[in-house]
């Protein structure tokens, strides 16, 4: 199985090899892998690849656990409420189609280049899918779980914590995960534009300027490494403790 | 009794809606007429209005708009070409299934845009960069609804229609494919919104003189917020009308004709 997995990596890393080695590209523009896997080595003794995946990684905490609080809280109030529906379903269709860069520039307008517009950026991208998830699972809870728990003598509170938490949160988990692959692809876009002092991004785009192509490569196989640590440890982990374990997903 | 009451509903839903949007741009005028901010950086909406009519009247809004169409169609028409085949490819046959997956599953955390500053060493700013990285963006989704749909395809069918006295091509044509449909359909709806958010971000970082993307960011170097909103304006209103009119359209003239997904779901 391993080996199965393994072997197409090696044919292409074997391609890549004879490529970078025959000098069709400049060796400047088109490093064979070991220059790579040495500027990995060399980026991360020296604490300059550390220091950028930290900058980068709490920059996407920040902003996805903004929109996560907000986005579960509007999409809740959306599911429950048809007042509160009405009044955030137009201007959430309307803010959602729009792709996140393309507000990247008004936000650096207005908060200025740095953190501020990246953090801001990634939790008002990151939202709408929160938002529309969230909404979708409230709405989704069986009418009959409901009514039988009122029938059971349920109060208000119990009945949002024993049965609609629970069962609007297969939606809200797959929201979140949304949510934060949609994070990651911004932020990594977002650190580009704003020329934030440290980021994964702001590596790989800065190293163009001298050419670092080994540099680059070793940043964007860092930030593949990221993305799908997020989704393999984080949320699969979270989806086995909660409802896969309760039975609601399998 | 129940049917007026649900029109009475929508009628209510309809109303709120309208006086919620009509509210959230009574705000933005008043915060935008009140001066606590510069009239540059938060422009009124009459003013965005009229430079957007302006744009689109001489034009260049439309030739902008054309340059980014284009990078879109040309990246999603050729993650389209390697997708769908490949996708099948791996959906029928077991080794090109164990030597394609891994390597898709591997690229695939990365994003899209990661990939911008290497493409501008190698291939130089403009054209290129822009729809390969649309190329690249499109090319997952496309490629994993593609094999999931041909493997999803119910295999009684495939007997049945093999019992039936189907040859391998019939096969192909009348059952794996109107089968696959609706799963490749909507890695085609998610590939184009893919694209259409990557093909923003590569016009800025790639800056090319035209397109949708590129006039938002050299809006930000004169200050002009009107033509930042005007622009993203213009961005929300394709990528709607393409998920509405285009996708809603193939998805009616194909797997809803042919009852494999029910109307009431779009």
């Amino acid at each position: 199985m391993v080996a199965r997995t393994a072997f197409p990596f090696l044919v292409v890393a074997l391609a890549w090899e004879v490529t970078a080695h025959l000098g069709i590209f400049p060796r400047k523009l088109f490093p064979p892998l070991e220059e790579v896997a040495a500027a990995l080595v060399r980026l991360t003794a020296d604490g300059v690849l550390p220091h950028h995946v930290l900058d980068t990684l709490l920059r996407l905490l920040a902003g996805f656990a903004l929109a996560a609080v907000a986005g579960v809280a509007i999409g809740f109030a959306m599911g429950r409420s048809r007042r509160a529906e009405d009044v955030f379903l137009p201007l959430v269709s309307i803010g959602a189609p729009i792709p996140g860069l393309a507000y990247a520039p008004l936000f650096l307008l207005w908060f200025g280049l740095g953190n501020m517009t990246a953090v801001w950026l990634v939790a008002f991208v990151s939202a709408f899918p929160i938002i529309f998830n969230t909404w979708t699972g409230v709405k989704a809870v069986k009418d009959i779980w409901v009514r039988s728990a009122q029938a059971m003598g349920a109060d208000n509170r119990r009945l949002l914590h024993h049965v609609i938490l629970p069962g609007a949160l297969p939606y809200v988990l797959t929201g979140l995960r949304l949510g934060l692959a949609q994070a990651w692809r911004i932020l990594v876009g977002v650190e580009m534009l704003a020329a934030v002092s440290w980021g994964l991004g702001w590596m790989i785009f800065g190293a163009r300027e001298f050419l670092n192509t080994d540099v680059m490569l070793a940043g964007v196989a860092v930030i593949g490494a990221i993305g799908l640590a997020l989704e393999k440890l984080v949320f699969q982990r979270l989806e086995q403790y909660t409802v896969v374990r309760w039975g609601m997903m399998s | 009794m129940t049917a007026t009451t649900a029109r009475i509903e929508r009628a209510t839903s309809a109303y709120r809606a309208g006086l919620t949007l009509l509210l959230a741009a009574a705000c933005y005028e008043a915060v935008a007429r009140s001066g606590a901010f510069p009239a540059a950086l938060l422009p009124t909406l009459p003013k965005v209005a009229s430079t957007l009519w302006a744009l689109l009247l001489d034009g260049t809004m439309l030739e902008h708009a054309g340059y980014t169409m284009y990078r879109v169609l040309v990246g999603l028409a050729l993650a389209v070409a390697v997708a769908l085949p490949l996708g099948i490819l791996m959906g029928r046959f077991r080794p090109v299934e164990n030597f394609f997956l891994p390597l898709a599953s591997a690229l695939m955390p990365i994003p899209s845009l990661a990939w911008v500053p290497v493409f501008i060493l190698w291939f130089g700013l403009g054209n290129t960069v822009a729809i390969l990285i649309v190329f690249y963006a499109a090319l997952f989704p496309m490629l994993l609804n593609t094999w999931s749909g041909v493997r999803a395809v119910n295999p009684l069918w495939l007997r049945a229609a093999g019992a039936m006295g189907a040859d391998e091509r019939a096969l192909f044509w009348k059952v794996i494919i109107p089968g696959a449909s609706p799963f490749i359909i909507t890695g085609l709806r998610q590939a184009f919104l893919r694209a259409w958010i990557a093909v923003v971000g590569a016009e800025m970082l790639a800056a090319s003189d035209w397109g949708l993307g590129w006039v938002i960011f050299d809006a930000k170097e004169f200050l002009n917020a009107d033509v930042m909103l005007a622009a993203l304006a213009v961005i929300g209103a394709i990528g709607f009308l393409f998920e509405r009119l285009v996708f809603g359209s193939i998805e009616r003239a194909t797997v809803m004709r042919w009852g494999m997904v029910r109307t009431a779901k779009g």
